[in-house]
């Protein structure tokens, strides 16, 4: 009787507590459907990949496709422009990144961007030929003055790094797969 | 504070319900008999002004909701379809639109006589912040309905807030997903802050009552800064103050019906007249003026410290900026409440009004030269004025003495008039009495 008193409040406890946390477990995995309904639903993220045909952009020329409902800035560039990004040292920019790194190897030409800056998620100018384009002869973002470089590296302003580059690949020279 | 009621049922039934459920007698209590100090001046009245706004947001927000489609593709067209077709709904649509304006314009007053009397004093900590809680409240709240017409301004201001929280590290892309429920501002984001937009005046109407819990503990505060100490010093807030309320508010609704009727749009920008478009941004994203201070902080920091970028550094700041009022009780020490008696407080109070203003007229303009420069010395004084002036300012002013209660305050002032009358008149009769009124 003795040894009965003492031991059952350890029993109790026990069971207090792993009754509070399966109920805590329970509870969490309830709400759990009512919080993630907000993240991106089924046909957002089924928008994930496009076919872009680049064969009708001429050398110096840019065109914005749509990709996850965010535009895609796809530049043609001139070999100036190709120098002028490569002669650039890398201290002399806030996210380093070497053009080689930003385009895909033999293909040069070719610059795949995310169109959105990285500060505060406007879109820059300097896609049609009426646009500025900024310190850096690339893009300018006017809602707070990012310059971006011919290879979209973030060169001046407030964004703290470079125009983000989507997953693609060439399907063939006239054709891209973003996403 | 339940002992200032005279309610006595005599009515049966009357007494019935009161041993039952006392809602008469909490209404009499509260918003008829409660002890209001004799002193307080026109500054007082804003929290009257901004609980009918509160009622009238709700009021015609309800309705406009009948009326409006949260769907990227017809939000636009409804929101004009209310404009010129539903009977009224040009009113309706713009008192909606302008007393958004008109309450920020009411809640900034109500704070700043807040930090010049002293109001986040204790035994007041808690009604301060929960007044800080409601004044974040209204910002998510106009934010969002903002949004909701659509236009340029509507979807870029949502982009630029929304990405606010991209700056966060690790986790900030996860986070923006998951505000605006893809990868970029859509019709779910549209959706959502509509449900949000809803539900918020609500959450404001509770927090407003606890907010006037809080004030109903220690009684309202007054210019003096001294608490009341008698039944002397105090009149009943009805009829008193429910008249001098309701004449602020017959002016307060002056200039509010000359915007509703004849300029609706001259708060808002012209951007907002057309539809919304992902992929052009517009030259220049401006907020509505009631967050330009604000939005002035987030971009006057350009630049990095230690490991904090640019970008996290002016969202730490523009949060900060408001966040550093919940502190404000613990940061000025200073024995006296009222600015009236603080000397050395004031001159830096009225810059720190001027400097808000500056930062309001900075935030509309571009973000380049002077500007910049003037931004960033507004953002230092705003969080000097809290962080170093005040604390100092505890320790070394001396302030002037307090007058012994409210009502001998208010006998000094009429005899110091009635002296100074004597002087003109240079009469030797040392008659004292108080002229009629106020």
């Amino acid at each position: 009787m003795a040894t009965n008193v003492k031991n059952d409040p350890n029993r109790r406890d026990f069971l207090y507590v792993t009754t509070a946390a399966v109920g805590a477990v329970g509870a969490a995995a309830a709400v759990w459907p009512l919080i993630d309904q907000m993240n991106p639903d089924a046909t957002v993220k089924a928008l994930a990949s496009i076919e872009a045909d680049i064969s009708s952009i001429e050398v110096g020329q840019s065109v914005t496709f749509k990709w996850r409902g965010q535009p895609i800035f796809v530049r043609h560039r001139t070999p100036k422009e190709i120098a002028d990004a490569i002669a650039v040292p890398l201290e002399d920019m806030i996210d380093p990144a070497t053009d080689a790194e930003r385009v895909v190897a033999g293909k040069e030409q070719w610059l795949v961007m995310v169109g959105i800056c990285t500060h505060l998620g406007c879109v820059p100018q300097g896609q049609k030929p009426n646009e500025p384009k900024g310190e850096f002869n690339g893009w300018f973002c006017p809602c707070h003055g990012s310059h971006y470089d011919s290879a979209g590296r973030i060169r001046k302003g407030p964004a703290p790094k470079n125009l983000v580059l989507p997953p693609y690949e060439f399907l063939s020279d006239t054709l891209v797969k973003i996403g | 504070m339940s002992s200032h009621s005279n309610y006595n049922p005599t009515n049966p039934v009357e007494k019935w319900f009161d041993e039952r459920l006392p809602l008469i007698r909490f209404s009499k209590e509260h918003l008829m008999d409660f002890p209001t100090p004799k002193n307080i001046n026109y500054w007082w009245t804003f929290g009257a002004v901004l609980a009918i706004m509160l009622v009238m947001q709700i009021v015609t927000g309800i309705i406009l909701a009948m009326h409006y489609v949260p769907n990227i593709e017809m939000a636009f067209d409804s929101v004009e379809h209310i404009r010129r077709n539903v009977n009224y709904g040009r009113i309706i649509q713009g008192t909606h639109a302008v007393g958004a304006s008109m309450f920020f314009f009411a809640v900034y007053i109500h704070m700043f006589r807040g930090l010049y009397y002293g109001s986040y004093k204790a035994p007041r900590e808690i009604l301060w912040i929960l007044g800080v809680i409601i004044f974040l409240l209204m910002m998510a709240t106009s934010f969002m309905g903002y949004v909701l017409p659509w236009g340029q301004m509507s979807f870029w201001g949502a982009t630029v807030i929304t990405n606010v929280f991209s700056a966060i590290p690790l986790v900030g892309n996860t986070i923006l997903e998951f505000l605006v429920g893809g990868f970029v501002v859509d019709n779910p984001t549209l959706n959502r802050f509509f449900s949000l937009h809803y539900l918020l005046p609500f959450i404001i109407a509770a927090v407003v009552a606890l907010h006037i819990w809080a004030l109903h503990v220690p009684g309202n505060g007054n210019p003096t800064g001294v608490e009341v100490k008698s039944s002397a010093d105090t009149v009943p807030f009805h009829p008193y103050y429910t008249m001098k309320d309701l004449f602020v508010i017959v002016v307060f609704f002056i200039p509010f019906a000359w915007f509703v009727f004849f300029a609706p749009d001259i708060l808002g920008h012209a951007d907002n007249y057309i539809r919304a478009n992902p992929f052009i941004t517009p030259a220049k994203i401006v907020p509505e003026w009631y967050l330009l201070p604000f939005y002035a902080m987030l971009r006057a920091v350009d630049f990095d410290l230690l490991f904090i970028n640019a970008k996290l550094g002016g969202v730490i700041v523009m949060f900060g900026s408001i966040l550093i009022l919940m502190v404000l009780p613990w940061l000025d020490r200073s024995k006296t409440r009222s600015g009236n008696f603080r000397p050395m407080f004031r001159p830096f109070f009225w810059l720190f009004v001027l400097n808000f203003m500056m930062l309001m007229y900075l935030g509309a303009q571009a973000a380049e030269g002077i500007y910049v420069i003037l931004s960033k010395v507004g953002t230092a004084y705003y969080f000097g004025y809290f962080l170093i002036i005040l604390p100092i300012l505890a320790r070394i002013e001396t302030p002037k003495p307090l007058p012994n209660s409210i009502s001998e305050s208010i006998l000094d002032k009429y005899e110091a008039k009635a002296l100074k009358q004597e002087k003109m008149r240079g009469e030797g009769n040392s008659e004292i009495q108080g002229k009629g009124g106020k």
